[in-house]
């Protein structure tokens, strides 16, 4: 399973993903590691079809799918949490439920 | 900017078109359209200058709008119509001009003035972003104590937020 988390120094919020990220693929038993990609220009945004910091790909995936519309730019996205706050970072069961379905797909 | 500092005076377009500045006791907070921390807090600080009518509370979003367009001045007057005006006036530092005197980091960047205009209070609004239930704790504190002549027990914290996107 390849896992990325993509992500720009103008938020602080991929720490807290990051460790979310471990957490959920250690309580499913997914052995793989993280592989962390700065996101540094815009150019870079565009090619790495990049919505925001921080986004999760799990095998190309993103795990909470951006709007179409969402322009790619080094910027901070908006998530919200299951109890419908918004948040910087995607809810930890978000990641568990595309976990588990990207897992049991392979 | 230190604590104790004379903070800058300026002039500002609010949403409607008029100008706002300090004047008095003052909160000053850097805010945005687009940063997820900046609406984690935003109806907590509504609440506080709706809680504090004495207090002068300016909302200012510095953004560069070419790049971050949902920053423009258009899109915050939309904004503030979509929610059918706010208790305190947005306003928009263009030029970015503001926010550079100020130092300003991040959005939301929180400053109090007192009466005469020194800064006495600087950093987030509470502790944490997602939990409506702090109420802008931090900032309500620096409030009692400036209204009363008296400097914050609590007078520096870190901003958290949105890097300020500067042009």
């Amino acid at each position: 399973m390849k896992v990325e988390l993509l992500w720009w120094d103008g938020c602080p919020s991929h720490p807290e993903t990051l460790e979310d990220l471990k957490r959920v693929l250690r309580e499913e038993g997914v052995e793989a590691d993280v592989d962390l990609v700065e996101v540094e220009s815009d150019d870079q945004a565009h090619r790495e079809r990049f919505p925001g910091s921080p986004t999760v790909r799990i095998d190309g995936e993103d795990v909470v799918p951006p709007k179409e519309a969402e322009p790619f730019s080094l910027t901070c996205r908006i998530y919200r949490l299951r109890d419908g706050r918004i948040s910087p970072t995607p809810d930890p069961e978000d990641l568990r439920e595309a976990v588990r379905r990207i897992n049991a797909d392979r | 900017m230190q604590i104790g500092e004379q903070a800058p005076t300026f002039s500002l377009p609010d949403t409607d078109g008029q100008e706002h500045g300090p004047d008095g006791v003052t909160v000053v907070v850097f805010t945005c359209n687009h940063c997820p921390y900046a609406l984690g807090w935003h109806e907590r600080l509504l609440q506080v200058a709706r809680d504090y009518d004495d207090v002068t509370f300016l909302a200012v979003n510095p953004n560069d709008a070419e790049r971050y367009p949902t920053d423009s001045f258009d899109a915050m007057k939309e904004r503030v119509q979509a929610d059918g005006g706010w208790p305190h006036p947005y306003l928009r530092d263009e030029s970015q001009e503001v926010a550079r005197a100020y130092g300003a980091k991040t959005t939301p960047d929180v400053f109090v003035l007192d009466a005469d205009g020194r800064l006495r209070y600087r950093g987030a609004p509470d502790s944490d972003h997602r939990d409506a239930g702090q109420r802008a704790s931090w900032l309500r504190e620096a409030l009692e104590a400036v209204r009363e002549g008296e400097a914050p027990a609590r007078a520096e914290t870190t901003p958290v937020g949105c890097s300020v996107k500067w042009k």
